[in-house]
């Protein structure tokens, strides 16, 4: 039995594994097949300052292997969050993380802010990365000056472990990576959803509602790991490793790329207890190779 | 109620018309309870261009044989695979049981209409099977385009009173299920449907100037079944309902459909 537990920063995990915002709801909807407290952490569902309904229907498209989706943030607002769902999850014996979203920098904060207060969330995912909304989400995530604006003013709102979430969509993910570094983010993580599209042959109209939505899923796992190793390289905080996990040997692959902990998506679809699966594996992995802790390997590619 | 992942194993498949697959799995202990209307989430194996489970409603459960039945019509390549691909004694990866399931008769006297068509009569089965078996007698009202495209007519049979609409008169009434006679001459306390969307919205207007409780079951394309991803949502007087979770069988009275 390897040693599995990671530190981003104040933020002590059992295991590197975490769930991606959006393909894990609160927790609870995976609680009939996993040990919720197996894992290393539970990011939940995009939280902004007030309610969105999201996109209208169509919002996903099946691609070969992947999907791209549009949901759009739909979540009744942090507010809600605070009275009904916290109430649910507080006692749930893991890292509960709450994804935060919002369309100005004062929405991020008041929203970060309101998050900050409850006891039992002990970081926060900043979200500069939606690619499926217009106002504010990925368009703060795709300039420097933009980031740096969302993490200066959350920054001065909430003060437990703040990790910021990457947009891919850019020409140079380290220069954002080191932008909101400097702001005093606690790590980053990456990378959000690619921005792509579908076609309906046979109606000769666009699968989605708005057109374009974000791809995820095993076929953006190359992307994910390339742009893992150079943000890894550029910043001195942690990072956390995302995109098309599916598997321990995934997983580790994100590790030696220089990610200390790694977040499982749009897996969770296809094997709802896929994460427990992976924190198992990478202990196996570790034991056949004779490592003692998973820190052997993170950041072992050079 | 409890969700679970599990190897079903393949008994028999059964070729009902030339895209239509009976899957009859089996499971090495006691298959968990379903309701009507619920849906299995499929895995797909061995695809290149899919990924994600396929959404399958609960055809029949027979839980002396320990069987679950799927009625899959062969749609795409995830579909294709579960129709032409799977062989008895294989292994297909489920997570079951989905969804709520129909409302159900509070007494055997009640009068259900079940409405079915094309693939969507397969919930209907099992739904009338439960309602033979507290006492009652389930009306089936089954419509496709031609005789050849009626699913399973047999079995419908065996738990209740079956009419038949055919598009080209080829067997029962000529017309849509909406047009059937039955509809003058019978009155009904529940409507329960499943099938193509502008049949249940048929179903749904008929309904709604009789005066008629009716339940449809919605297919909205779905990622994970679960209520996780918001995928497959339908706008309803409560806002965004998952049709996975808060579905698939909605009352017609929470939708926001023109009728």
């Amino acid at each position: 039995m390897a040693a599995l537990n990671v530190n981003i920063n104040s933020l002590e995990l059992k295991n590197p594994v975490m769930t991606a915002s959006g393909t894990f709801g609160y927790g609870l909807e995976f609680a009939d097949f996993v040990n919720l407290e197996d894992i290393g952490g539970i990011i939940v569902k995009g939280t902004t300052l007030h309610a969105r309904e999201g996109n209208d229907y169509p919002r996903m498209a099946e691609t070969p292997q992947g999907m791209l989706n549009c949901v759009g943030l739909q979540n009744k607002g942090v507010g809600y969050f605070c009275d009904h769902i916290y109430p649910q999850i507080k006692d749930i014996n893991t890292n509960m993380i709450v994804n935060v979203s919002g369309s100005s920098p004062e929405d991020y904060a008041e929203c970060a802010a309101r998050v900050d207060a409850l006891d039992k969330i002990p970081a926060i995912e900043l979200n500069i990365s939606c690619p499926n909304v217009k106002d504010g989400g990925m368009a703060f995530g795709v300039t420097c000056q933009g980031a740096a604006s969302v993490v200066r003013a959350v920054r001065k709102s909430y003060h437990k472990t703040l990790i910021v979430k990457l947009s891919p969509n850019v020409t140079n993910i380290a220069e954002i990576a080191r932008a909101v570094e400097d702001e005093g983010a606690d790590s980053v993580s990456l990378i959000n959803t690619l921005m792509g599209m579908a076609v309906d042959v046979e109606k000769r109209c666009k699968t989605l509602s708005i057109g374009t939505g974000g791809l995820s899923g095993p076929c953006v796992k190359p992307v994910a790991l390339r742009m893992v190793y150079q943000v890894a390289k550029a910043v001195k905080i942690p990072v956390v490793g995302l995109g098309g996990i599916s598997s321990a040997k995934d997983a580790i692959e994100f590790l030696m790329c220089g990610a200390t902990a790694v977040e499982i998506g749009t897996a969770n679809f296809i094997d709802p207890a896929i994460t427990v699966k992976v924190a198992q594996g990478i202990n196996d992995w570790l034991d056949a190779h004779g490592c003692k802790s998973v820190q052997e390997i993170i950041g072992a590619i050079d | 109620m409890k969700k679970y992942i599990l190897d079903l194993r393949v008994r028999e498949t059964v070729k009902v018309s030339g895209k239509h697959v009976l899957l009859k799995l089996t499971h090495d202990s006691k298959l968990p309870e379903m309701v009507p209307g619920q849906f299995v989430e499929v895995r797909i194996d061995g695809s290149a261009t899919t990924m994600l489970r396929r959404p399958i409603s609960i055809n029949f459960v027979d839980y002396v044989a320990n069987e679950l039945w799927l009625l899959v019509a062969a749609v795409g390549d995830g579909t294709r695979w579960l129709t032409g691909g799977v062989k008895p004694g294989d292994v297909v990866n489920c997570v079951l049981p989905l969804g709520n399931g129909f409302t159900m008769p509070k007494s055997a006297d009640e009068k259900f209409l079940l409405v079915g068509g094309g693939v969507g009569v397969a919930p209907l089965l099992y739904m009338g099977e439960r309602i033979k078996a507290m006492g009652g007698e389930p009306t089936f009202l089954l419509g496709a385009r031609t005789k050849n495209d009626l699913l399973m007519l047999e079995e419908f049979e065996k738990y209740g009173r079956v009419f038949v609409t055919t598009e080209d008169g080829s067997m029962g009434e000529q017309g849509f299920v909406t047009n059937h006679s039955l509809l003058q001459k019978e009155t009904f306390s529940m409507i329960s449907t499943c099938g193509p969307k502008p049949m249940m919205m048929a179903v749904a207007r008929y309904a709604a100037k009789a005066d008629v409780e009716c339940e449809v079951s919605l297919e909205n394309m779905m990622a994970c079944g679960l209520g996780a991803c918001l995928c497959c949502v339908e706008k309803t007087i409560d806002g965004n309902l998952c049709v996975c979770k808060d579905g698939p069988v909605l009352n017609i009275k929470k939708l926001l459909w023109q009728l």
